[in-house]
């Protein structure tokens, strides 16, 4: 064995960094951290937002702006929508579980369904927050736009609480941290197909392990965590 | 040598099994259980003045906490991970707390000095 191969061994020692730390999967652990990283930019968007509705006197009620369920009804059914929403991202987390759990007995027959009812469901959530957007958008709401002050009075609980700047805030603000996690769910949706090809492929089935379906749970799983944050903080608070 | 070509690949699968069926169900019943109390506390209990807004408010981020450990404890397996890499995942949350104390002190010190002159 010459100099050079002795550098490419791979060293076993645990000093050595030949464990892997707290028996995490290389891979994984950087997934973790990742979506440690990506918890601290939610994290201060939620903030400034938390920040701004403290700062003000009044703000735009949610049960008044949230209030049509599209299709069926346009007024008095304040956070059904936004229930359906919340039980389909729920729904796909379970489904991705499960897609971890077949990929733990190798089936790679149940890791293809389950990965496509995830995907689904990624598709539905993404098609229903297209359907929110259009309609707040449609009542005057956008980056830089809200409804005239006397439009306002119905987004308000009294009229006398109308605030501009507070409901250039919310606009700003629900756009911009829906529109961000909106954007994490559509990347989701391509990593899930990515995968879903790959499972196809049998390329898992050849690496004798389905630790990227594991993966790419985790990070399915963390975007349905910064849904129930948004929930909470949009629509109930 | 061979005894020593080990990678850190191979100790990915042998760590532990996955969640059971059962289990995972039931982890989705208590959300979708806490997420219908949610319902209930906006739809029912703050219109009808059982609950003030306020208090109304608490119970969500509790519930709502509640609701994350759930997803990061079991669908995310950190429960059944090392108790360093749960360590290191949530003990950096100090910064999100402080942050959150310091930007909800500015915000209510603006609401209380900047809107009334």
């Amino acid at each position: 064995m010459n100099a050079v191969s002795q550098l490419d061994q791979v060293k076993t020692g645990p000093w050595n960094g030949g464990r892997s730390p707290w028996s995490v999967e290389y891979g994984k652990i950087m997934m973790w951290f990742f979506l440690l990283s990506d918890a601290f930019t939610f994290s201060s968007l939620l903030i400034y937002y938390g920040a701004q509705r403290f700062s003000k006197l009044t703000w735009p009620a949610p049960d008044k702006v949230f209030q049509s369920i599209p299709g069926v009804m346009e007024h008095g059914a304040p956070l059904v929508f936004v229930g359906i929403m919340t039980f389909i991202l729920i729904m796909s987390s379970v489904t991705m579980v499960l897609a971890v759990e077949a990929g733990h007995r190798r089936s790679k027959k149940e890791v293809i369904g389950w990965m496509i009812a995830t995907i689904i469901g990624g598709f539905m959530f993404l098609g229903c927050q297209a359907i929110e957007w259009t309609h707040l958008h449609h009542d005057g709401f956008w980056w830089g736009h809200i409804p005239s002050a006397e439009e306002l009075k119905h987004f308000f609980n009294k009229p006398e609480d109308v605030s501009l700047i507070a409901s250039q805030q919310f606009a700003n603000l629900f756009f911009t941290i829906t529109g961000f996690h909106g954007f994490h769910v559509f990347s989701g949706v391509i990593i899930n197909i990515i995968i879903l090809i790959m499972t196809i492929n049998g390329t898992f089935e050849k690496r004798g392990h389905y630790l990227m379906v594991e993966k790419v749970g985790l990070y399915w799983h963390f975007v349905d965590l910064v849904w129930v944050f948004v929930f909470t903080f949009f629509y109930l608070v | 040598m061979s005894e020593h070509s080990h990678t850190t690949e191979e100790h990915g699968h042998e760590e532990h099994a996955g969640l059971s069926k059962g289990k995972i169900w039931k982890v989705f019943g208590i959300l979708l259980l806490i997420t219908v109390i949610e319902f209930i506390i906006a739809l029912v209990l703050i219109p009808k003045g059982i609950m003030t807004q306020h208090f109304g408010n608490y119970v969500y981020i509790v519930l709502t906490l509640l609701k994350a450990f759930y997803i990061v404890a079991y669908f995310m397996h950190l429960k059944y991970e090392k108790l360093g890499l749960q360590l290191a995942l949530t003990v950096s949350f100090i910064f999100i707390i402080y942050f959150i104390v310091l930007m909800l002190t500015e915000g209510g010190f603006l609401n209380l000095h900047m809107m009334h002159h």
